[in-house]
Protein backbone atom coordinates (compact mmCIF):
# COMPACT_ATOMS: atom_id res chain seq x y z
CA UNK A 1 0.00 0.00 0.00
CA UNK A 2 1.16 3.44 -0.76
CA UNK A 3 0.97 6.68 1.25
CA UNK A 4 -1.12 8.07 -1.51
CA UNK A 5 -4.15 5.74 -1.57
CA UNK A 6 -4.74 7.51 2.36
CA UNK A 7 -4.73 11.22 0.06
CA UNK A 8 -8.11 13.03 2.09
CA UNK A 9 -10.67 14.25 -0.42
CA UNK A 10 -9.52 17.82 0.68
CA UNK A 11 -6.00 17.00 -0.49
CA UNK A 12 -7.17 15.61 -3.73
CA UNK A 13 -8.83 19.00 -4.11
CA UNK A 14 -5.99 21.18 -3.63
CA UNK A 15 -3.92 18.83 -6.54
CA UNK A 16 -7.21 19.78 -9.04
CA UNK A 17 -6.60 23.44 -8.12
CA UNK A 18 -2.98 22.96 -8.70
CA UNK A 19 -3.05 21.66 -12.13
CA UNK A 20 -5.33 24.56 -12.91
CA UNK A 21 -1.96 26.24 -12.82
CA UNK A 22 -0.11 24.10 -15.08
CA UNK A 23 1.24 25.37 -17.77
CA UNK A 24 0.32 29.57 -16.87
CA UNK A 25 4.02 30.73 -16.54
CA UNK A 26 4.76 33.83 -15.49
CA UNK A 27 1.44 35.49 -14.44
CA UNK A 28 -0.12 36.39 -10.93
CA UNK A 29 -1.95 33.85 -9.08
CA UNK A 30 -5.39 34.83 -7.36
CA UNK A 31 -6.79 32.10 -5.76
CA UNK A 32 -9.94 33.10 -3.19
CA UNK A 33 -10.26 30.45 -0.73
CA UNK A 34 -7.79 28.27 1.67
CA UNK A 35 -8.24 25.50 -0.82
CA UNK A 36 -7.43 26.90 -3.61
CA UNK A 37 -4.04 29.36 -2.22
CA UNK A 38 -3.04 25.77 -0.88
CA UNK A 39 -2.99 24.52 -4.59
CA UNK A 40 -1.53 27.97 -6.25
CA UNK A 41 1.33 27.28 -3.81
CA UNK A 42 1.76 23.92 -4.02
CA UNK A 43 2.06 24.25 -8.57
CA UNK A 44 4.53 26.91 -7.54
CA UNK A 45 6.73 24.59 -5.22
CA UNK A 46 6.41 21.77 -7.91
CA UNK A 47 5.62 22.48 -11.79
CA UNK A 48 5.24 26.39 -11.91
CA UNK A 49 7.90 28.04 -10.09
CA UNK A 50 7.42 31.33 -12.20
CA UNK A 51 3.67 32.02 -10.60
CA UNK A 52 3.60 35.69 -8.67
CA UNK A 53 1.52 35.37 -5.33
CA UNK A 54 0.29 37.70 -3.36
CA UNK A 55 -0.46 37.63 0.18
CA UNK A 56 -3.87 38.42 0.04
CA UNK A 57 -3.20 41.81 0.79
CA UNK A 58 -0.92 43.88 -1.60
CA UNK A 59 2.71 42.19 -1.34
CA UNK A 60 3.84 39.77 -3.46
CA UNK A 61 4.94 36.83 -2.11
CA UNK A 62 9.30 35.81 -2.63
CA UNK A 63 8.80 32.59 -1.31
CA UNK A 64 5.80 29.76 -0.52
CA UNK A 65 5.03 29.96 2.73
CA UNK A 66 1.97 27.97 5.30
CA UNK A 67 -1.42 29.29 5.09
CA UNK A 68 -1.55 32.46 7.68
CA UNK A 69 2.50 32.28 7.57
CA UNK A 70 4.91 35.24 6.87
CA UNK A 71 7.40 35.01 4.25
CA UNK A 72 10.04 37.57 2.39
CA UNK A 73 8.40 39.81 0.13
CA UNK A 74 9.05 40.38 -3.57
CA UNK A 75 6.94 43.69 -4.79
CA UNK A 76 3.98 45.67 -4.07
CA UNK A 77 0.01 45.13 -5.61
CA UNK A 78 -2.29 47.68 -4.15
CA UNK A 79 -5.89 47.04 -5.37
CA UNK A 80 -5.30 49.71 -7.42
CA UNK A 81 -2.57 48.30 -9.67
CA UNK A 82 -4.54 44.68 -9.36
CA UNK A 83 -6.80 46.34 -12.09
CA UNK A 84 -4.17 47.32 -14.26
CA UNK A 85 -2.36 43.37 -14.27
CA UNK A 86 -6.70 42.62 -14.69
CA UNK A 87 -6.60 44.73 -17.99
CA UNK A 88 -3.23 43.56 -19.00
CA UNK A 89 -4.53 39.33 -18.39
CA UNK A 90 -1.72 38.67 -17.06
CA UNK A 91 -3.70 36.77 -14.34
CA UNK A 92 -5.50 33.56 -13.56
CA UNK A 93 -8.03 33.68 -10.67
CA UNK A 94 -9.68 31.02 -9.01
CA UNK A 95 -12.66 32.53 -7.94
CA UNK A 96 -16.11 30.91 -6.13
CA UNK A 97 -19.23 30.95 -6.94
CA UNK A 98 -22.99 31.24 -5.14
CA UNK A 99 -24.25 29.77 -8.51
CA UNK A 100 -22.66 28.66 -12.34
CA UNK A 101 -24.43 27.43 -14.68
CA UNK A 102 -23.55 25.12 -17.68
CA UNK A 103 -22.38 27.91 -19.68
CA UNK A 104 -20.06 29.13 -16.80
CA UNK A 105 -22.29 32.15 -15.79
CA UNK A 106 -21.10 32.39 -12.19
CA UNK A 107 -23.04 34.82 -9.77
CA UNK A 108 -21.79 36.37 -6.26
CA UNK A 109 -23.87 38.97 -6.66
CA UNK A 110 -27.41 38.57 -5.06
CA UNK A 111 -30.14 35.90 -5.23
CA UNK A 112 -33.77 37.04 -7.18
CA UNK A 113 -34.49 40.28 -9.09
CA UNK A 114 -31.25 42.97 -9.44
CA UNK A 115 -32.99 46.15 -7.44
CA UNK A 116 -35.15 43.98 -5.08
CA UNK A 117 -33.05 40.51 -4.40
CA UNK A 118 -34.05 37.97 -2.19
CA UNK A 119 -30.74 37.94 -0.75
CA UNK A 120 -28.09 40.35 -1.24
CA UNK A 121 -24.15 38.92 -0.89
CA UNK A 122 -21.44 40.55 -2.03
CA UNK A 123 -22.52 42.42 -5.34
CA UNK A 124 -20.41 41.79 -8.26
CA UNK A 125 -16.88 42.06 -7.28
CA UNK A 126 -14.04 41.65 -10.06
CA UNK A 127 -16.37 39.19 -11.80
CA UNK A 128 -16.97 41.07 -14.85
CA UNK A 129 -13.52 42.32 -15.18
CA UNK A 130 -12.00 39.10 -14.74
CA UNK A 131 -13.97 36.81 -17.16
CA UNK A 132 -13.50 39.22 -20.14
CA UNK A 133 -9.65 39.62 -19.48
CA UNK A 134 -8.17 36.64 -18.25
CA UNK A 135 -8.05 33.40 -17.42
CA UNK A 136 -10.79 32.51 -14.52
CA UNK A 137 -11.46 29.06 -12.96
CA UNK A 138 -13.95 28.28 -10.26
CA UNK A 139 -13.53 26.37 -6.86
CA UNK A 140 -16.81 25.58 -5.39
CA UNK A 141 -16.73 23.24 -2.05
CA UNK A 142 -19.94 22.12 -1.87
CA UNK A 143 -21.22 20.99 -5.50
CA UNK A 144 -24.95 20.47 -5.18
CA UNK A 145 -28.26 21.94 -7.03
CA UNK A 146 -28.32 25.44 -5.62
CA UNK A 147 -25.04 26.28 -6.80
CA UNK A 148 -24.67 24.14 -10.26
CA UNK A 149 -28.12 26.04 -11.17
CA UNK A 150 -29.87 26.08 -14.35
CA UNK A 151 -29.75 30.01 -14.77
CA UNK A 152 -28.06 31.86 -12.18
CA UNK A 153 -29.90 35.15 -10.83
CA UNK A 154 -27.40 37.85 -11.73
CA UNK A 155 -24.59 37.21 -13.85
CA UNK A 156 -21.67 38.36 -12.33
CA UNK A 157 -18.55 36.30 -14.23
CA UNK A 158 -19.56 36.12 -17.97
CA UNK A 159 -20.58 32.53 -19.05
CA UNK A 160 -19.85 31.06 -22.90
CA UNK A 161 -23.31 32.35 -24.01
CA UNK A 162 -22.59 35.78 -23.29
CA UNK A 163 -19.65 36.36 -25.81
CA UNK A 164 -20.70 38.06 -28.64
CA UNK A 165 -18.33 36.94 -31.50
CA UNK A 166 -18.77 39.81 -33.78
CA UNK A 167 -17.36 41.75 -30.97
CA UNK A 168 -13.17 41.05 -30.28
CA UNK A 169 -13.65 42.98 -27.00
CA UNK A 170 -14.57 39.67 -25.90
CA UNK A 171 -11.39 37.65 -27.82
CA UNK A 172 -9.51 37.08 -24.07
CA UNK A 173 -12.68 35.41 -22.44
CA UNK A 174 -11.95 32.23 -21.37
CA UNK A 175 -13.04 30.24 -18.64
CA UNK A 176 -10.62 27.32 -17.76
CA UNK A 177 -11.64 24.66 -14.76
CA UNK A 178 -14.23 24.31 -12.76
CA UNK A 179 -12.95 22.10 -9.52
CA UNK A 180 -15.74 21.14 -6.77
CA UNK A 181 -15.77 18.37 -3.90
CA UNK A 182 -16.70 16.37 -6.43
CA UNK A 183 -14.39 16.35 -9.66
CA UNK A 184 -12.77 18.72 -12.28
CA UNK A 185 -15.20 20.27 -15.35
CA UNK A 186 -14.19 22.44 -18.31
CA UNK A 187 -16.27 24.23 -21.17
CA UNK A 188 -15.27 21.60 -23.96
CA UNK A 189 -19.19 20.23 -23.52
CA UNK A 190 -21.62 21.10 -26.99
CA UNK A 191 -21.40 25.02 -27.70
CA UNK A 192 -18.61 25.79 -25.07
CA UNK A 193 -20.78 24.08 -22.05
CA UNK A 194 -19.96 22.29 -19.18
CA UNK A 195 -18.17 18.67 -19.17
CA UNK A 196 -16.72 16.58 -16.81
CA UNK A 197 -12.86 15.90 -16.74
CA UNK A 198 -12.74 13.60 -14.19
CA UNK A 199 -14.18 12.55 -10.77
CA UNK A 200 -12.88 12.26 -7.39
CA UNK A 201 -11.94 8.96 -6.13
CA UNK A 202 -14.98 7.20 -5.10
CA UNK A 203 -17.45 10.06 -6.60
CA UNK A 204 -19.85 8.17 -9.22
CA UNK A 205 -21.22 9.65 -12.47
CA UNK A 206 -25.09 9.73 -10.45
CA UNK A 207 -23.29 11.57 -7.29
CA UNK A 208 -22.32 14.26 -9.94
CA UNK A 209 -25.71 14.45 -12.00
CA UNK A 210 -27.57 14.29 -8.71
CA UNK A 211 -26.20 16.83 -7.20
CA UNK A 212 -26.24 19.11 -10.39
CA UNK A 213 -29.81 21.21 -12.24
CA UNK A 214 -28.15 20.71 -15.66
CA UNK A 215 -27.01 17.84 -18.10
CA UNK A 216 -22.77 18.23 -17.83
CA UNK A 217 -21.42 16.45 -20.83
CA UNK A 218 -18.98 13.61 -20.56
CA UNK A 219 -19.80 12.21 -17.20
CA UNK A 220 -19.88 8.66 -17.95
CA UNK A 221 -16.41 8.82 -19.66
CA UNK A 222 -14.72 10.93 -17.17
CA UNK A 223 -11.80 9.20 -15.78
CA UNK A 224 -10.91 9.64 -12.43
CA UNK A 225 -8.89 12.90 -10.69
CA UNK A 226 -5.26 12.13 -10.04
CA UNK A 227 -4.24 11.43 -6.60
CA UNK A 228 -1.38 13.35 -4.92
CA UNK A 229 2.12 12.06 -5.36
CA UNK A 230 3.89 11.45 -2.28
CA UNK A 231 6.03 14.75 -2.22
CA UNK A 232 2.83 16.63 -3.33
CA UNK A 233 1.44 14.99 -0.26
CA UNK A 234 4.02 16.03 1.81
CA UNK A 235 4.14 19.53 1.09
CA UNK A 236 0.45 20.11 1.49
CA UNK A 237 1.29 18.26 4.77
CA UNK A 238 3.94 19.85 6.41
CA UNK A 239 5.00 22.38 4.11
CA UNK A 240 2.27 24.71 3.40
CA UNK A 241 -0.77 23.28 5.82
CA UNK A 242 0.41 21.96 8.40
CA UNK A 243 -2.90 23.33 10.67
CA UNK A 244 -5.27 21.14 8.20
CA UNK A 245 -7.19 24.11 7.27
CA UNK A 246 -7.83 22.33 4.35
CA UNK A 247 -10.07 19.72 6.15
CA UNK A 248 -12.77 22.66 7.07
CA UNK A 249 -13.66 23.31 3.58
CA UNK A 250 -13.95 20.10 1.92
CA UNK A 251 -15.20 17.62 4.76
CA UNK A 252 -13.11 14.10 4.42
CA UNK B 1 -0.62 77.94 3.68
CA UNK B 2 -4.52 77.98 4.90
CA UNK B 3 -5.10 75.97 7.78
CA UNK B 4 -7.86 73.57 6.99
CA UNK B 5 -8.92 72.49 10.37
CA UNK B 6 -12.33 71.51 11.06
CA UNK B 7 -14.84 69.59 13.28
CA UNK B 8 -16.67 66.54 11.96
CA UNK B 9 -19.78 68.67 12.33
CA UNK B 10 -18.33 71.28 10.38
CA UNK B 11 -18.03 68.97 7.31
CA UNK B 12 -21.30 67.85 7.65
CA UNK B 13 -22.63 71.56 7.39
CA UNK B 14 -21.58 71.71 4.07
CA UNK B 15 -23.02 68.75 3.10
CA UNK B 16 -26.44 69.04 1.26
CA UNK B 17 -29.09 66.33 0.80
CA UNK B 18 -29.19 65.24 -2.70
CA UNK B 19 -25.27 65.43 -3.11
CA UNK B 20 -23.36 62.55 -4.35
CA UNK B 21 -20.73 61.36 -2.37
CA UNK B 22 -17.60 59.86 -2.69
CA UNK B 23 -16.33 57.48 0.38
CA UNK B 24 -12.66 56.35 -0.06
CA UNK B 25 -11.16 52.96 2.10
CA UNK B 26 -12.25 49.48 0.86
CA UNK B 27 -14.44 47.15 2.35
CA UNK B 28 -14.17 47.23 6.14
CA UNK B 29 -10.57 49.09 5.22
CA UNK B 30 -9.43 52.80 6.32
CA UNK B 31 -13.45 54.05 5.89
CA UNK B 32 -13.79 57.59 7.12
CA UNK B 33 -16.28 56.49 10.19
CA UNK B 34 -16.29 59.24 11.87
CA UNK B 35 -17.59 60.95 9.72
CA UNK B 36 -19.86 58.83 8.52
CA UNK B 37 -21.04 58.60 12.00
CA UNK B 38 -21.34 62.70 11.82
CA UNK B 39 -23.86 62.63 9.23
CA UNK B 40 -25.87 59.86 10.77
CA UNK B 41 -26.50 62.06 13.66
CA UNK B 42 -27.43 65.12 11.05
CA UNK B 43 -30.14 65.67 9.17
CA UNK B 44 -28.77 64.90 5.94
CA UNK B 45 -30.68 62.57 3.39
CA UNK B 46 -31.21 61.74 0.29
CA UNK B 47 -27.47 60.82 -0.89
CA UNK B 48 -26.01 58.68 -3.55
CA UNK B 49 -23.24 56.88 -2.07
CA UNK B 50 -20.40 56.00 -4.61
CA UNK B 51 -17.36 53.48 -3.38
CA UNK B 52 -16.03 50.35 -2.65
CA UNK B 53 -18.44 49.60 0.02
CA UNK B 54 -18.33 48.45 3.54
CA UNK B 55 -19.77 49.40 7.24
CA UNK B 56 -20.12 53.51 5.77
CA UNK B 57 -22.62 52.57 3.33
CA UNK B 58 -24.26 49.90 5.74
CA UNK B 59 -24.83 52.48 8.49
CA UNK B 60 -25.53 55.38 6.03
CA UNK B 61 -28.32 53.00 4.89
CA UNK B 62 -29.38 51.92 8.36
CA UNK B 63 -30.55 55.50 8.95
CA UNK B 64 -32.38 55.68 5.73
CA UNK B 65 -29.84 58.22 4.55
CA UNK B 66 -29.27 56.77 0.84
CA UNK B 67 -31.18 56.82 -2.35
CA UNK B 68 -28.60 55.75 -4.40
CA UNK B 69 -25.36 53.85 -4.36
CA UNK B 70 -22.59 52.95 -7.17
CA UNK B 71 -20.56 50.27 -6.06
CA UNK B 72 -18.48 47.04 -6.79
CA UNK B 73 -19.34 45.48 -4.19
CA UNK B 74 -20.16 45.90 -0.40
CA UNK B 75 -18.29 43.63 2.31
CA UNK B 76 -17.13 43.46 5.59
CA UNK B 77 -13.67 41.53 4.55
CA UNK B 78 -13.93 38.91 7.24
CA UNK B 79 -16.64 36.47 8.83
CA UNK B 80 -19.65 37.33 8.78
CA UNK B 81 -18.75 39.30 5.41
CA UNK B 82 -22.02 40.77 4.43
CA UNK B 83 -23.60 44.09 5.41
CA UNK B 84 -26.57 43.64 7.14
CA UNK B 85 -28.12 47.26 6.66
CA UNK B 86 -27.04 47.19 3.06
CA UNK B 87 -28.40 43.42 2.80
CA UNK B 88 -31.81 45.28 4.65
CA UNK B 89 -31.98 47.95 1.96
CA UNK B 90 -31.32 45.76 -1.26
CA UNK B 91 -33.89 43.10 -0.02
CA UNK B 92 -36.12 45.75 0.32
CA UNK B 93 -35.99 47.68 -2.56
CA UNK B 94 -35.11 50.52 -0.13
CA UNK B 95 -31.74 52.12 -2.70
CA UNK B 96 -31.43 52.42 -6.09
CA UNK B 97 -28.37 50.55 -7.07
CA UNK B 98 -25.71 51.02 -10.02
CA UNK B 99 -23.76 47.78 -9.26
CA UNK B 100 -20.50 47.72 -11.29
CA UNK B 101 -17.48 45.37 -11.68
CA UNK B 102 -14.80 46.48 -9.40
CA UNK B 103 -12.19 48.00 -12.30
CA UNK B 104 -14.89 49.83 -13.36
CA UNK B 105 -15.43 51.98 -9.89
CA UNK B 106 -11.90 53.14 -10.41
CA UNK B 107 -12.19 54.14 -14.27
CA UNK B 108 -15.90 56.19 -13.41
CA UNK B 109 -13.23 58.07 -10.62
CA UNK B 110 -10.15 57.88 -13.38
CA UNK B 111 -13.04 59.80 -16.08
CA UNK B 112 -14.16 62.15 -13.40
CA UNK B 113 -10.60 63.40 -12.01
CA UNK B 114 -9.56 63.76 -15.71
CA UNK B 115 -12.75 65.98 -16.66
CA UNK B 116 -13.48 63.34 -18.97
CA UNK B 117 -17.11 62.39 -19.90
CA UNK B 118 -16.04 58.78 -19.67
CA UNK B 119 -13.34 56.38 -19.78
CA UNK B 120 -13.54 52.91 -21.63
CA UNK B 121 -13.49 49.90 -20.08
CA UNK B 122 -13.88 45.74 -21.08
CA UNK B 123 -15.27 44.55 -17.79
CA UNK B 124 -19.09 44.90 -17.56
CA UNK B 125 -20.00 43.67 -21.03
CA UNK B 126 -21.93 40.56 -21.40
CA UNK B 127 -22.67 40.75 -17.67
CA UNK B 128 -25.98 42.07 -15.22
CA UNK B 129 -23.69 45.18 -15.09
CA UNK B 130 -25.14 46.73 -18.11
CA UNK B 131 -29.08 45.52 -16.45
CA UNK B 132 -28.13 47.15 -13.00
CA UNK B 133 -27.73 50.19 -14.60
CA UNK B 134 -30.90 50.61 -16.37
CA UNK B 135 -29.68 52.52 -19.34
CA UNK B 136 -27.98 54.73 -17.69
CA UNK B 137 -24.65 52.81 -18.73
CA UNK B 138 -23.53 53.01 -22.60
CA UNK B 139 -21.10 51.12 -24.63
CA UNK B 140 -19.10 52.78 -27.62
CA UNK B 141 -17.69 51.79 -30.52
CA UNK B 142 -13.72 52.26 -30.93
CA UNK B 143 -12.70 54.71 -33.52
CA UNK B 144 -9.66 52.51 -34.41
CA UNK B 145 -10.18 49.51 -35.92
CA UNK B 146 -7.69 46.45 -35.56
CA UNK B 147 -5.45 44.79 -38.03
CA UNK B 148 -8.05 42.43 -39.19
CA UNK B 149 -10.51 45.12 -39.78
CA UNK B 150 -12.86 44.88 -37.03
CA UNK B 151 -13.63 47.39 -34.11
CA UNK B 152 -13.92 46.92 -30.42
CA UNK B 153 -16.88 47.59 -28.45
CA UNK B 154 -16.65 48.92 -24.98
CA UNK B 155 -17.98 49.70 -21.97
CA UNK B 156 -17.98 53.79 -21.77
CA UNK B 157 -17.77 54.14 -17.85
CA UNK B 158 -19.45 57.55 -17.34
CA UNK B 159 -17.18 59.63 -15.20
CA UNK B 160 -17.87 59.16 -11.01
CA UNK B 161 -18.08 62.94 -10.36
CA UNK B 162 -18.50 63.67 -6.58
CA UNK B 163 -20.01 66.66 -4.80
CA UNK B 164 -18.00 65.04 -2.12
CA UNK B 165 -14.78 63.13 -1.34
CA UNK B 166 -14.98 61.76 2.07
CA UNK B 167 -11.45 59.93 3.07
CA UNK B 168 -9.59 58.86 6.23
CA UNK B 169 -5.81 58.71 6.40
CA UNK B 170 -3.43 57.87 9.28
CA UNK B 171 -1.39 60.99 9.00
CA UNK B 172 -2.13 64.83 7.93
CA UNK B 173 -1.09 68.43 8.31
CA UNK B 174 -3.35 71.28 9.17
CA UNK B 175 -2.94 71.86 5.38
CA UNK B 176 -4.55 69.11 4.05
CA UNK B 177 -1.36 66.97 3.13
CA UNK B 178 -1.67 63.52 4.10
CA UNK B 179 -0.16 60.35 4.16
CA UNK B 180 -1.56 56.45 4.94
CA UNK B 181 0.70 53.88 7.29
CA UNK B 182 -0.72 50.96 5.89
CA UNK B 183 0.24 49.12 2.83
CA UNK B 184 -2.41 49.93 0.38
CA UNK B 185 -3.22 53.65 -0.57
CA UNK B 186 -6.48 52.42 -1.84
CA UNK B 187 -8.27 54.83 -3.82
CA UNK B 188 -8.10 57.82 -1.56
CA UNK B 189 -6.60 60.24 -4.05
CA UNK B 190 -8.58 59.60 -6.87
CA UNK B 191 -11.97 60.25 -4.73
CA UNK B 192 -10.35 63.59 -4.12
CA UNK B 193 -9.30 64.47 -7.32
CA UNK B 194 -12.87 63.40 -8.22
CA UNK B 195 -14.78 65.64 -6.46
CA UNK B 196 -15.65 69.43 -5.97
CA UNK B 197 -15.19 69.30 -2.24
CA UNK B 198 -12.57 67.06 -0.40
CA UNK B 199 -12.61 66.32 3.52
CA UNK B 200 -9.91 64.52 5.22
CA UNK B 201 -10.16 63.01 8.66
CA UNK B 202 -6.92 61.76 10.20
CA UNK B 203 -6.28 60.13 13.49
CA UNK B 204 -2.90 62.17 14.07
CA UNK B 205 -2.42 65.56 13.05
CA UNK B 206 0.91 66.98 12.81
CA UNK B 207 3.60 69.39 11.62
CA UNK B 208 4.17 69.56 7.60
CA UNK B 209 8.36 68.80 8.90
CA UNK B 210 7.13 65.79 11.08
CA UNK B 211 4.89 64.05 8.21
CA UNK B 212 7.39 64.51 5.91
CA UNK B 213 9.91 62.81 8.08
CA UNK B 214 7.42 60.25 9.36
CA UNK B 215 6.76 58.11 6.36
CA UNK B 216 8.62 57.36 3.14
CA UNK B 217 7.77 60.53 0.30
CA UNK B 218 5.97 58.12 -1.76
CA UNK B 219 2.92 57.52 0.93
CA UNK B 220 1.71 61.22 1.06
CA UNK B 221 -1.00 60.23 -1.22
CA UNK B 222 -2.04 63.61 -0.60
CA UNK B 223 -1.32 66.85 -0.74
CA UNK B 224 -3.38 70.61 0.33
CA UNK B 225 -4.47 71.25 -3.49
CA UNK B 226 -6.39 68.19 -3.48
CA UNK B 227 -8.20 68.77 0.19
CA UNK B 228 -10.31 71.40 1.40
CA UNK B 229 -10.89 70.48 5.18
CA UNK B 230 -8.89 68.80 7.81
CA UNK B 231 -10.44 66.77 10.96
CA UNK B 232 -8.05 65.27 13.31
CA UNK B 233 -10.28 62.43 14.49
CA UNK B 234 -8.01 59.60 16.30
CA UNK B 235 -9.29 56.07 16.20
CA UNK B 236 -11.56 57.65 12.88
CA UNK B 237 -11.69 55.01 10.76
CA UNK B 238 -12.87 52.96 13.45
CA UNK B 239 -14.21 49.60 13.80
CA UNK B 240 -12.75 49.31 10.51
CA UNK B 241 -8.74 48.70 9.69
CA UNK B 242 -6.45 51.60 9.21
CA UNK B 243 -3.17 51.54 8.73
CA UNK B 244 -2.08 51.86 12.67
CA UNK B 245 -4.76 50.02 13.99
CA UNK B 246 -6.29 46.83 12.82
CA UNK B 247 -10.17 46.01 12.00
CA UNK B 248 -11.90 45.68 15.30
CA UNK B 249 -13.53 42.29 14.70
CA UNK B 250 -14.95 42.09 18.22
CA UNK B 251 -16.89 45.35 17.46
CA UNK B 252 -17.58 44.28 13.71
CA UNK B 253 -19.54 41.44 14.65
CA UNK B 254 -21.08 43.22 17.38
CA UNK B 255 -22.39 45.59 14.91
CA UNK B 256 -23.77 42.63 12.76
CA UNK B 257 -25.37 40.78 15.63
CA UNK B 258 -26.72 44.47 17.16
CA UNK B 259 -28.46 44.49 13.43
CA UNK B 260 -30.68 41.46 13.88
CA UNK B 261 -33.56 42.76 15.98
CA UNK B 262 -34.76 46.10 16.62
CA UNK B 263 -34.79 46.04 20.33
CA UNK B 264 -30.65 45.51 19.41
CA UNK B 265 -30.28 48.00 17.33
CA UNK B 266 -32.12 50.26 19.61
CA UNK B 267 -29.37 49.78 22.12
CA UNK B 268 -26.64 49.94 19.91
CA UNK B 269 -27.89 52.97 18.21
CA UNK B 270 -28.39 54.70 21.74
CA UNK B 271 -24.76 53.47 22.60
CA UNK B 272 -23.02 53.90 19.94
CA UNK B 273 -24.43 56.41 16.92
CA UNK B 274 -26.74 58.79 19.31
CA UNK B 275 -23.82 59.97 20.74
CA UNK B 276 -20.69 62.61 20.24
CA UNK B 277 -17.74 61.12 18.55
CA UNK B 278 -15.81 61.01 21.81
CA UNK B 279 -18.31 59.03 23.50
CA UNK B 280 -18.54 57.08 20.76
CA UNK B 281 -14.84 56.41 21.21
CA UNK B 282 -15.19 55.87 24.81
CA UNK B 283 -18.32 53.49 24.74
CA UNK B 284 -15.62 51.33 22.57
CA UNK B 285 -13.10 51.56 25.05
CA UNK B 286 -15.67 50.27 27.23
CA UNK B 287 -16.78 47.47 25.04
CA UNK B 288 -13.55 46.55 24.48
CA UNK B 289 -12.59 45.78 28.47
CA UNK B 290 -16.34 43.03 28.15
CA UNK B 291 -15.88 40.00 28.19
CA UNK B 292 -16.07 37.20 25.38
Amino acid sequence: MTETTTSTRAEVCVVACAEIFRGAGEIMASPMSPVTTIGARLARLTFEPDLLLSDGEALYLAETPALGAKAPIEGWIPFSKVFDVVASGRRHVVMGANQIDKYGNQNLSAFGPLQRPTRQMFGVRGAPGNTINHATSYWVPKHNRRVFCEQVDIVSGIGYDKVDPANPAFRFHHLHRVVSNLGVFDFGGPDHTMRALSLHPGVGADEVAENTAFEIAGLGEAGETRLPTEEELRIIRTVLDPKGIRDKEVAA
Amino acid sequence: MRDKRMSLDDVVGELRSGMTIGIGGWGSRRKPMALVRAILRSDLTDLTVVGYGGPDLGLLCSAGKVRKAYYGFVSLDSAPFYDPWFAKARTEGAITVREMDEGMVKCGLQAAAARLPFLPIRAGLGSAVMDFWEGELKTVESPYPAADGRTETLVAMPALNLDAALVHLDLGDKHGNAAYTGVDPYFDDLYCLSAERRYLSVDRLVETEELVKAVPQQAIILNRMMVDGVVEAPGGAHFTFSGSYGRDEKFQRHYVDAAKTPESWAEFKATYLDVSEDEYQAAVRAFATQEG
